[in-house]
């Protein structure tokens, strides 16, 4: 069994046209199979634009959410500006490649728009820190292969927060219905330029 | 094929001349045709060794062969006969493979089985059960009782204990002697009992039916009481889910009482989430 798997879950991210949207299940189990809650969120706000899912051993998940938030406090305060996805893709990069050699066993998700130009900003890194900066859609998780294949199939480029709501929504929660260890409920977050929307999935409960 | 039409075509030019002609006629190498208790024996020097199972690959990892090994099953008796109650969720490892698998056998008019472990295996024996108890049947002019029937599988089990079979089953049948429930399983053993859940959610199941079981429940509370049992574990166990059967055993014969969806289940009991 791999400890990537203990407690099962995944993450999503997708690029629309002036906007992104950032999904994950609520699913939190133990040595994979028994499901002790179902309101275990692994997305994360780090500022006004950026959202981080931190899918993987749920221990680690909070350790590093906890960290970020550290050194993402430490950068605004010095440099009395807000971090940018890309800095903020650069800086956990940093922070788990620290760990090379007995690291964090979580693959992060980053979702964002550039606080200046508003362009939108997905990416996504193993655990280890290698990121990995494609021009449409990020998965993470259990049900990584599952959200792959789903995405690769409803993903359009240039789509409006609503049909982007849609697509992501459709994605995550058809992946974790052919994943035993994903689910139980989703949040989704639409992140617009002037407007952040949090919406919950009702989905399977098994 | 010019050859062919030039000397005409005789099969003893593709096969050895040593094959007589009874042979030749059932040589398509099924032997569990004719006897399904007759499986082909791996091609080793020694077939029962653990080398036999063929449940590594070449890098010694495990290969998925054995799919539907999450479940959860359940089976009880009761004043008004036997309730046996499954899911219907198929895993190889933590990929869903299915969730309309049907874990309810249906050997006869008045016995069931349900299948753990194993689906092929399950699957597969459970035809031969149903194929030895109807011969029973017309050899001897009357049904085979729930004791012998669970005999006859438990039998069959052990004749291949330690080849790697893998099947955890209930058996419920209604006789002369009343409503009756086995369990048998793979590794040859064979229990009469009153209460039994197999596989990865029975743990969830048996707390159900220890917080509200009794035998003088109403059929009604007992199928209630049966489809709780099964709902509460495919919400806890991962490996279980999808659509909940409950079946009913009675004087009469069986009774498929309803096939439900587990979401819809959930939402009923938790209209406001939980």
């Amino acid at each position: 069994m791999s400890i990537m798997s203990y407690n099962g879950g995944g993450v999503v991210a997708m690029k629309g046209k002036n906007c992104v949207a950032i999904a994950c299940d609520l699913r939190l189990g133990v040595s994979q199979y028994n499901t002790i809650a179902t309101d275990f969120e692994k997305v994360f706000q780090f500022g006004p634009h950026l959202f981080c899912g931190l899918p993987g051993l749920a221990t680690d998940t909070l350790t590093v959410k906890d960290k970020l938030r550290f050194r993402l406090n430490m950068y605004e305060l010095k440099e009395d500006r807000k971090m940018s996805p890309q800095v903020f893709t650069s800086m956990l990069s940093n922070l788990l490649y620290e760990r090379r050699f007995g690291p964090y066993f979580i693959e992060p998700v980053i979702a964002g728009l550039d606080p200046k130009t508003g362009e939108p900003y997905v990416a996504s890194m193993d655990l280890i820190g290698c990121p990995e900066k494609p021009e449409d859609f990020v998965v993470s998780g259990t049900c990584g292969p599952q959200l792959y294949g789903m995405c690769e199939a409803l993903y359009e480029p240039d789509q409006g927060p609503e049909d982007l709501f849609e697509t992501i929504s459709q994605a995550l929660v058809n992946a974790c219905d052919r994943d035993a260890i994903s689910g139980w409920g989703g949040v989704v977050y639409i992140i617009e330029k002037d407007k952040i929307t949090r919406k919950t999935l009702k989905t399977r409960m098994d | 094929m010019a050859l062919e039409s030039l000397m005409g075509f005789k099969e003893t030019f593709v096969r050895p001349m040593v094959f007589d002609d009874s042979e030749l006629e059932d040589s398509y190498e099924v032997a569990n045709l004719s006897n399904p208790m007759m499986l082909a024996l791996p091609p080793l020097a020694n077939p029962r060794s653990a080398l036999a199972n063929f449940d590594k690959d070449q890098f010694g990892k495990d290969i998925k062969i054995k799919i539907a090994h999450g479940t959860t099953t359940l089976g009880f008796r009761f004043r008004g006969g036997v309730i046996l109650a499954v899911d219907s969720r198929a895993t190889g490892g933590m990929y869903i493979g299915s969730q309309n698998v049907k874990k309810v056998i249906e050997i006869n008019k008045f016995l069931l089985g349900t299948m753990a472990g194993g689906a092929a295996d399950c699957v597969y024996w459970d035809r031969v059960l149903a194929k030895q108890c109807r011969l029973h049947e017309l050899r001897n002019k009357e049904r085979i009782s729930t004791a012998a029937a669970s005999k006859i599988m438990s039998n069959m089990a052990y004749s291949y204990k330690g080849t790697g079979l893998s099947m955890g089953m209930m058996i419920a049948g209604y006789d002369a002697r009343g409503p009756e429930l086995y369990y048998v399983d793979s590794e040859g053993s064979r229990t009469k009992g009153e209460i039994f859940s197999v596989g990865s959610g029975s743990v969830y199941a048996y707390g159900v039916m220890d917080a509200g079981y009794s035998w003088d429940l109403k059929d009604e509370d007992a199928y209630e009481i049966a489809r709780r049992a099964i709902y509460t574990a495919t919400y806890r166990d991962a490996a279980s889910g999808g659509l909940i059967r409950v079946y009913h055993m009675k004087e009469t014969g069986w009774e498929c009482i309803s096939v439900e969806d587990c979401k819809d289940l959930h939402f009923a009991y938790y209209p406001d989430g939980k």
